[in-house]
């Protein structure tokens, strides 16, 4: 099943695909670094701190959207038996781990000028934590357990243990109280954000996003070129 | 369609992800006095006896409340149905102002009265700039 998940077919994408990719990375995050740090108007309560936003705000969204593909590609991997999920999955991770970490330091940088302190327990950091602490268990089971098939059960136990966490991550703001402000941007209610601010945080998603596009076609070619030359890793 | 090893194991991912999800509940449930940040201060009327432990209050701060006597700063933190007298000495973010939101951490002398250790301000879930800011001002 699955035959366009062919290692010799998809290697002819990902060797090309990175430089366009960086191509168009580069130009998306100038403009947004342009929009966010030059042309968007400072806040009315934070004035220039909410910049940090444009960082942060990103970069936790790509965090939750990189752990939740993982998990649904380990939980199919796991169920239809299909290696190349697996290898999807594990390709996908380091980036999502690097703007998990970069969440939670923005956060900081913002909090000190903000809230007055550099660090808070609340459910929401403290989820966002924990979660920083599955991508960390994800890697390393990788890196500990030599045999495949035994790597493919662990994280794909891993996955579904963590995935808990993202909608507790998501909804912490609304169900307890917590020093994090609740979501500024919703879907079914309005908005609470003006949209000159609105605009180059988008911008910034699509960069960031671009970014671990671009992190994720390297990685798995890596792991195709593997394949192919030395034969170790043979599906 | 799938063979039956395809459906136990998707059968094996529901049961271990119901239970889980089942259990994380219960944990959090059993622990909501540990995993709010802040205690209201309806909630804090509704304590059976009071502790000599520190613990945090938010709400907001009310409308020409603020007084500040030497170092110490007085103001009143409410959640618009019961109110609570904070005083403070020490470093005050600046976001920390009438009409926003606080979180105070500090030990309860009674019902009503607070002592602050350390002031956190919490910003809410609005972003705009000055201007709008403005406009929406002379509008209301």
């Amino acid at each position: 099943m699955l035959k366009f998940l062919e290692p010799n077919k998809i290697f002819l994408i990902t060797s090309k695909a990175p430089k366009y990719v960086m191509a168009l990375f580069i130009v998306v995050l100038s403009l947004g670094l342009i929009e966010s740090l030059i042309l968007s108007p400072e806040d009315y309560k934070q004035s220039h701190s909410v910049r940090i936003m444009y960082v942060h705000v990103p970069a936790a969204w790509i965090s939750l959207g990189i752990f939740s593909s993982i998990t649904i590609l380990s939980l199919s991997g796991f169920i239809f038996k299909n290696k190349h999920f697996f290898l999807i999955a594990k390709s996908l991770a380091p980036s999502g781990l690097v703007f998990n970490i970069i969440a939670l330091v923005t956060g900081s940088i913002w909090g000190k000028p903000t809230w007055g302190t550099w660090w808070a327990w609340d459910a929401r950091i403290t989820s966002m934590l924990i979660l920083v602490l599955f991508y960390l268990m994800y890697l390393l089971a990788w890196r500990i357990y030599n045999d495949k098939e035994q790597v493919f059960k662990i994280t794909t136990i891993i996955t579904i243990f963590g995935i808990i966490n993202v909608p507790i991550i998501k909804y912490s703001v609304d169900w307890w109280n917590t020093l994090h402000q609740p979501a500024s941007i919703n879907i079914l209610s309005k908005s609470t954000i003006h949209s000159s601010m609105l605009f180059p945080l988008m911008i910034m998603t699509a960069a960031f996003a671009l970014f671990s596009l671009l992190i994720f076609l390297m990685k798995y070619n890596t792991e195709l070129i593997k394949i192919k030359n030395k034969g170790l890793d043979r599906l | 369609m799938y063979g039956r090893k395809v459906k136990l194991r998707f059968f094996f991912v529901v049961l271990l992800s119901l239970s889980l999800i089942l259990s994380v509940y219960l944990v959090l449930k059993s622990l909501e006095e540990n995993v709010v940040y802040f205690k209201s201060p309806s909630d804090v009327k509704q304590i059976g006896e009071l502790k000599n432990k520190k613990i945090r209050i938010g709400g907001m701060v009310k409308k020409n409340s603020i007084e500040i006597i030497n170092n110490q700063v007085k103001f009143i933190i409410t959640d618009f149905k019961n109110e609570i007298n904070v005083t403070y000495s020490g470093v005050i973010p600046n976001l920390f102002s009438e009409g926003k939101g606080v979180v105070a951490e500090g030990h309860l002398r009674d019902r009503s009265f607070f002592e602050a250790s350390k002031i956190l301000a919490k910003h809410d879930e609005n972003y705009m700039p000055p201007e709008v800011k403005e406009a929406i001002g002379e509008n209301k």
